[in-house]
């Protein structure tokens, strides 16, 4: 260092962190300007076409998808699953990580794989593995009928109920990864002083730890929602033609009926509203962070 | 611990223990259920299947019977190889420049980059359609490349400014004293570190670029059909046995692709 000083090189403390590669970002950000951002933008500006030949300008789109009840209650629905395949995942996804963290460590990376399985398999995959699980004669109905549960076969494809059951496993490693991530870097004394302090397991899990690991709750549960709104192939073939949600909503608009205005205006509702869950979480987040960081 | 197990510790490993169990059976048994469907005998999904057999693979791999299917595969690889590949330069080359900057426009680039991974993918697919036909452009295997860049670019930057957090600085102001050019520095020091990051971002994005559905869905046509897509009209029409196949060998081949890149990079650990 004191060579470099005597060159006349500016003193490598001062120097800012890496001042030439800040032009590095510069091909990236180019190409989501033309290529994520400019389409986005069109997007926009188709839906707020009068006519499918785009003519007109106006938000006629938007009053026509707020006039029709119908549109609240796709919105509403699509909205609603996201926010039952989050409760789900939370609710088998904490257990599971509390079982993670207490797993002997060469159980660890066994219990990982399992927990990133969902990852590793293409979604269509996981769609027809779901298809056999919940069909009239699927491994569910098999299960209940030969021991006695239901006299017929339920009803579980094409219903809510197997939507959010098969969302549940889809989204899992997103709900997980980021919770063990924080659970793991959680002091393991806290828990001990807790149970000395003559606290249940119960008090400390809703007192100490679930408090703590906050911050990758919320991380998952913006991933899950996130991902279970927009799950196309998912919800087509497991929710089938029953259930109109956003995604299929949009597709039928834009592919089948060519009305590019009106898929534009679902596009963009979709992506608002998505944002503006995503943006509230995301606060709650940061609201979290500072409750555990001090 | 002295202190005896009351009632509520009892009923904490027991309501916790059946959540767990639930949850790690909800994640194993439908890839165990896929891998046993692909050997049945049966022209249904009946599950357990009637008898076994390789019949499903024998018509998934006749090159007359499957021809959509194998184009649609190769279709995939090459996108995915291709996305893979291009988002692996761009990808790094902002990683390095965003990682450990506190100032607003590296924040707001962060973010922007990062908006794939939470914005509804599909609004971007049908945006991207609109573009592309917008600027009279035919659909094509490298616009179906464009688009899967911003999809899974994320995946790469993400796991790079991790390695990259990791990097002493001071191996870079070292050999920048020794007298090393930026370049060399990065070839000999910086890229051996964080390359790890970088492979195992590149996993991750190929899987995702492979597995993606939100804008193939959009982009792909009769000449550019890709595996998923191919695979959903398949399910929606006729629930092709066909797909427990194709299932099937994509779940064999991941998982011989995760052992490989568990030895190369450490997967498992990178992902988390």
């Amino acid at each position: 260092m004191d060579r470099a000083l005597q060159q006349g090189d500016p003193p490598i403390a001062e120097r800012p962190p890496r001042e030439r590669e800040g032009w590095l970002a510069l091909p990236l950000a180019l190409f989501f300007l033309f290529f994520f951002l400019a389409p986005l933008g069109l997007l926009a500006g188709i839906s707020l076409r009068v006519t499918p030949q785009l003519e007109g300008l106006g938000l006629v789109q938007y009053a026509k998808f707020a006039g029709d009840a119908f549109n609240w209650s796709v919105l509403g629905q699509t909205l609603l699953l996201g926010v039952k395949t989050v409760a789900v995942t939370a609710c088998i996804g904490v257990p599971l990580g509390l079982l993670f963290m207490d797993a002997p460590r060469r159980w660890q990376p066994i219990l990982l794989f399992i927990i990133v399985l969902p990852l590793l398999t293409s979604v269509v995959v996981r769609t027809f593995a779901w298809i056999v699980i919940l069909g009239r004669e699927g491994l569910l109905n098999n299960l209940l009928t030969g021991l006695g549960l239901v006299a017929a076969p339920v009803r579980l494809l094409h219903t809510e109920l197997g939507l959010v059951i098969a969302l549940a496993q889809i989204e899992m490693p997103l709900m997980l990864l980021p919770l063990i991530s924080v659970m793991s870097r959680l002091d393991p004394n806290l828990r001990d002083a807790s149970a000395a302090l003559g606290a249940g397991r119960w008090r400390t899990l809703f007192r100490v730890t679930l408090p703590l690991s906050l911050p990758g709750l919320v991380a998952g549960c913006l991933l899950v929602f996130a991902s279970s709104v927009t799950a196309f192939v998912s919800q087509t073939i497991i929710g089938g033609g029953r259930m109109v949600l956003m995604p299929f909503y949009l597709w039928q608009q834009a592919t089948t009926l060519f009305n590019w205005p009106f898929a534009a205006t679902i596009g963009m509702v979709l992506l608002v509203s998505v944002l503006a869950v995503v943006t509230t979480l995301n606060a709650l987040g940061r609201r979290s962070r500072a409750l555990v960081h001090g | 611990m002295a202190r005896p197990a009351g009632a509520g510790d009892v009923s904490y490993r027991v309501v916790l223990g059946l959540l767990s169990l639930v949850a790690l059976l909800i994640l194993v048994t439908p890839v165990v259920v896929v891998l046993v469907t692909s050997f049945t005998d049966s022209r249904s999904l009946r599950f357990p299947p009637p008898a076994l057999s390789l019949r499903w693979y024998r018509s998934l791999f006749d090159p007359v019977q499957s021809a959509q299917i194998h184009a649609a595969a190769w279709n995939s690889l090459v996108v995915a190889a291709s996305s893979t590949a291009i988002s692996v330069v761009l990808g790094t080359a902002a990683a390095l420049a965003i990682a450990r900057r506190r100032t607003w426009w590296s924040q707001a680039l962060d973010g922007l980059f990062m908006s794939p991974l939470v914005l509804p993918t599909l609004a971007f697919g049908l945006a991207a359609l609109m573009f592309f036909s917008t600027l009279g452009l035919p659909l094509s295997i490298p616009l179906m490349i464009v688009g899967h860049v911003a999809i899974v670019v994320p995946f790469i930057l993400r796991t790079t400014i991790a390695s990259l957090s990791q990097l002493d600085r001071g191996l870079l102001d070292t050999s920048a004293s020794l007298g090393a050019g930026p370049f060399y520095t990065f070839r000999r020091v910086t890229l051996p570190i964080i390359r790890p990051g970088i492979l195992a971002g590149a996993f991750i994005a190929f899987m995702a670029s492979l597995d993606n559905v939100s804008v193939s869905l959009f982009l792909a046509g009769p000449e550019t059909d890709v595996l998923p897509i191919r695979m959903w009209s398949m399910l929606e029409s006729t629930l092709d046995v066909r797909t427990a196949a194709v299932s099937g060998v994509l779940i064999f081949t991941t998982a011989l692709l995760v052992v490989v890149m568990d030895r190369v990079v450490g997967l498992t650990r990178r992902i988390s």
